[in-house]
């Protein structure tokens, strides 16, 4: 791997995270702001790919592999929540919008 | 330098820039189905092969396919769509599928990265013997979290469904 090549891919990592970050703080639907937390994830096991062929050890796909069981269990326990909330009479969540249900859960 | 790479990294910051700018949920889905098929290529330019595979098969394909569920289910507005919402990630994907097809027909070096970057591509052999030999003890951990995710999600979507009536079953839960 050409020095090149290692930067081109640490800043792929990072641009993908900081859009990820940037779309959470902005997107305001619960739906989006889980599929940041996704991008971001995905940018951070991207880097520890990068890190593993770097330096020619399969270190780094371990780690992606303990990254890829994280997000599947926070995608799951998030998409039931989003799904209980958004079944919830009590709680009329418009578009699954994050402020309103700051606003109307208090 | 690796052209695939570079296009790869390409298509990817595209396609996720789309996916924050998209108003409907499954036109996000779309394009992060694609920026997680260019993620795929990259890591293969890479040399990382497994985890390539990793993540077509889980994230693209289990964990992204969670995702269509839940906005269907949800099913407001966001669910309906249209012809035009196919055209930008397809261009994306096309452009990833012209690239696999230069990998595959006309340098096949580039794919696996070994060949031109003088290091040889780490085997899925090696991963699952750190996996499962240096670091048994994280995947055991691992293992606990997906159990208690499962019961979590269960227990969290049992609750939002009507509720069953506890003198009917004896009162299991």
């Amino acid at each position: 791997m050409s020095a090149l090549d290692l930067e081109i891919a640490l800043a792929l990592a990072g641009i993908l995270f900081v859009i990820g970050l940037a779309g959470m703080i902005a997107r305001r639907n619960l739906v989006f702001m889980l599929l940041c937390a996704e991008i971001m994830l995905n940018a951070a096991g991207f880097a520890f790919i990068v890190a593993g062929a770097r330096w020619g050890r399969p270190e780094g796909q371990a780690m992606f592999i303990f990254l890829l069981a994280t997000a599947a269990a926070e995608v799951a326990v998030g998409l039931a929540l989003i799904l209980a909330l958004s079944a919830s009479p009590s709680l009329r969540l418009k578009d699954l919008d994050a402020d309103e249900m700051r606003s109307g859960g208090a | 330098m690796n052209a695939m790479l570079a296009v790869a990294a390409l298509v990817a910051v595209a396609s996720t820039l789309a996916v924050v700018a998209q108003r409907r949920a499954v036109h996000a889905l779309l394009y992060l189905i694609v920026s997680f098929f260019a993620l795929a290529v990259a890591m293969l330019a890479l040399g990382a092969a497994f985890a390539a595979a990793l993540e077509v098969v889980v994230y693209a394909g289990a964990i992204l396919v969670l995702f269509v569920f839940v906005v269907m289910m949800i099913g407001s507005k966001s669910s309906a769509t249209g012809a035009k919402g196919w055209i930008g990630p397809s261009i994306l994907a096309l452009a990833l599928l012209g690239e696999l097809g230069y990998a595959l027909l006309l340098d096949p070096s580039g794919l696996g990265g070994a060949a031109g970057t003088g290091q040889s591509a780490t085997s899925p052999k090696d991963v699952g013997l750190a996996l499962l030999g240096t670091y048994a003890i994280g995947a055991e951990i691992a293992a606990f979290l997906l159990l208690s995710g499962l019961v979590g999600a269960f227990r969290i979507a049992r609750r939002s469904g009507p509720r069953p009536d506890p003198s009917a079953d004896g009162g299991e839960a």
